[in-house]
């Protein structure tokens, strides 16, 4: 329970005595049980029976020790100071001190040291008001701490909360946890019972409302942000419906996946969709490694193609400037420079050549029908050949 | 001492009558309750604020009643839509005593009034929930359906004193075997997706590949057109850089192509000449007139 009934506990320790002493002391000041109105419909048992045992000591006390009406009086004082003594309670930095007058919501106090009229005039209760209480629904951590574990291995799945419908008929599987303070210390105590289960199934019911206007792809992915702005409005809306006096601080999804038995197919969705994006980086790798070469190899193609064009255009204007020279001369003096040109390049032809020289004037014994053609190249290995052409060279 | 002892054992007595007769006639209602007031077992009195009450001594009694919120979780029912899909429901539903009276005399307590208000909101349920369809459960009709139901049960709960504050499905789950052939079929949509992404992935794969190759036949076969083209500009110039130089005397550079190609074509040394002493040549091999031997 978040919060105690400290003004009970106070209560009772001075309870103890006053019956025996009050009551057997007769006419000794204004004794506890005058004053309180028979202490309540439950609590009336008890009393009686307290009462016959007080009375039974005091008679046996009598003899012994406090004789006079004084004696008495005095005591009967001292109790009903202790009794007003008991009515200081403390209200803690994280609590509200709420006071009840005959069970009547009287005030609602502040930390610090406070008084109350004693039991059982005025009853309180201080519940925690600035502690944030969590639920956990769909699973149960491992740890009784408050602070957030996410997938640890503690952590215990409730199938039974967790799996819920989804719009599109799909089942997902969604731990969430929520996060309350009380808002209204009054409301929370009395006007709702239990109001931490109250919280626990309005919040399931929220969340299954909201999921079940959800489908399950956007759910498991980016609408988890507004799974949990939406269930939070509406849970606060239930809560306030039923004034519970609870403000809901944080819905946090733990979780939203898909359930067990599906899981592995969702797992090979992701990696089919992956194996897709590595498919396409290999084929775009190869395209960027052959179109690169591709214009590689067109521009050695270009340029080569460019180089032949402007050597051929440049060979041909060397042939055509030197034959427009030599043409020039020609055209000074045709005779002396063709004879010129024409014994040159014979001159220069026959150097470099095997020449047999064979007389075809009509009369002259030609060579011709001794000799094999073949035979007369330095090359052919027959046994006139070499001679021959030994002799013919110079 | 004796008139003294008796002084105070009647006091004594006095003070015990005394809260007796206070504690029978007095008694609290808290902020979370209320109280009947019965008279040998007939009420008399309803008391709804809190505080400090008093009644007649021991020939009345008091019933003290819960006046917050109250709880009923029915057992999980499980119902029939229109689309004649099952559907575990686990409803939860609010109450307040708003008439203890009625309360008392209908009921008498909430462990009874519980156990009606149970079956009082599943049949509602079955009722309600039997004429939607599994979508309007889930969607947002929801919350018309929950107010149907609501309506429904309140009209039953005036009977027992109480209002219905609110009725809610907490689970609206599908029955297991059913549950079973809804992840039969998510998977079955999983894996649809998964050979689509991969499929898809081929898919991509090829058209980036066979793209990339026909881009770089295409590059390259152009390369190879402008190659050729530049390659046929080069000779048509150099054709017609040679035509422009020799057009004036055709014969002449008959004459001395014819030169040069002797030149370039007889030069190598394996090349073996059979002459005729009669070429011009040799004109004057035989005289030195040159005039005589040849034509």
């Amino acid at each position: 329970m978040p919060w105690s009934n400290q003004g009970g506990g106070g209560g009772g320790g001075p309870w103890g005595p006053p019956p025996g002493g009050g009551s057997g002391g007769g006419g000794g000041g204004p004794s506890p049980w005058g004053r309180p109105p028979g202490g309540g419909g439950p609590q009336a048992p008890d009393l009686e029976d307290l009462l016959r045992k007080g009375q039974e000591k005091f008679r046996q006390m009598l003899p012994g020790g406090v004789g006079s009406g004084k004696g008495v009086g005095l005591v009967a004082l001292a109790l009903a100071l202790l009794w007003l003594a008991s009515g200081f309670y403390r209200v803690l930095p994280d609590e509200q001190g709420v006071v009840l007058r005959f069970g009547e919501w009287v005030r609602t106090e502040p930390p610090g040291l406070r008084y109350h009229w004693p039991n059982p005039v005025e009853t309180v209760f201080t519940p925690k008001v600035t502690r944030v209480s969590r639920i956990e629904i769909g699973y149960r951590s491992g740890g009784g701490t408050t602070e957030v574990r996410r997938g640890t291995t503690t952590d215990r799945d409730v199938p039974d909360e967790s799996l819920m419908l989804t719009g599109d008929e799909n089942i997902i599987d969604v731990d969430f946890t929520v996060f309350w303070v009380i808002k209204d210390a009054g409301k929370y105590l009395f006007k709702v019972r239990d109001p931490e289960a109250t919280v626990k199934k309005a919040a399931e019911s929220a969340m299954r409302e909201v999921i079940g206007r959800t489908e399950l792809q956007p759910a498991l992915t980016e609408a988890r942000q507004q799974i949990e702005t939406s269930t939070g409005q509406l849970l606060q809306h239930m809560l306030d419906e039923y004034q519970t006096g609870i403000q809901v601080t944080q819905v946090q999804l733990q979780k939203a996946d898909p359930p067990a038995p599906v899981v592995d197919a969702f797992n090979d969705v992701q990696r089919a969709r992956a194996d897709r994006e590595r498919l396409r980086n290999e084929a775009e790798a190869y395209r960027n490694d052959i179109i690169p070469r591709a214009r590689g190899d067109a521009e050695r193609l270009s340029q080569e193609a460019q180089a032949y064009r402007e050597q051929v255009v440049s060979l041909a204007q060397g042939d055509a400037s030197r034959y427009t020279a030599i043409y020039n001369a020609y055209t000074q003096s045709k005779e002396v420079v063709s004879r010129r040109m024409y014994l040159e390049t014979m001159e220069q032809v026959l150097k470099g050549t095997n020449k047999v020289i064979v007389d075809t004037t009509p009369g002259a014994q030609g060579v011709i029908p001794y000799l094999q053609l073949p035979g007369l190249t330095h090359t052919t290995p027959s046994s006139t050949a070499p001679t021959i052409s030994q002799q013919q060279r110079r | 001492m004796n008139a003294i002892n008796r002084t105070l054992v009647i006091a004594g007595l006095a003070v015990v009558l005394g809260g007796l007769l206070l504690s029978a006639s007095l008694f609290t209602v808290t902020e979370m309750q209320q109280a009947l007031v019965l008279q040998f077992g007939e009420p008399v009195r309803v008391i709804q604020t809190p505080g400090l009450k008093a009644k007649l001594p021991f020939i009345q009694n008091v019933v003290l009643l819960d006046r917050r919120i109250l709880d009923v979780d029915p057992p999980v029912e499980q119902v029939i839509l229109s689309d004649q899909k099952r559907l575990d429901v686990d409803a939860f539903a609010r109450y307040r005593i708003t008439n203890p009276l009625k309360f008392y005399q209908s009921v008498g307590s909430e462990m009874i009034v519980e156990q009606r208000l149970a079956s009082v909101v599943n049949s509602a349920l079955r009722r309600v929930l039997g004429n939607v369809t599994l979508l309007a459960v889930l969607s947002q009709e929801r919350t018309k359906v929950m107010s149907d139901i609501k309506g429904e049960v309140n009209n039953e709960a005036k009977d027992f004193g109480v209002e219905i504050v609110d009725v809610r499905i907490r689970r609206a789950d599908l029955p297991e075997e059913t549950s079973q052939s809804i992840f039969a079929r998510m998977r079955s949509e999983r894996e649809r997706d998964a050979a689509e992404a991969r499929a898809q992935g081929q898919e991509q794969s090829q058209q980036i590949r066979s793209r990339a190759d026909r881009e770089r036949t295409v590059i390259l076969a152009e390369a190879q057109r402008d190659a050729q083209k530049a390659r046929g500009e080069g000779d048509k110039s150099a054709l017609k850089i040679i035509s422009d130089a020799t057009a004036k005397d055709a014969q002449f550079y008959a004459f001395y192509r014819s030169l040069e190609a002797y030149r370039n074509a007889l030069r190598t040394e394996d090349t073996t000449l059979v002459l005729s002493p009669n070429g011009d040549f040799f004109r004057y091999f035989g005289s030195i007139s040159g005039g005589v031997a040849g034509q």
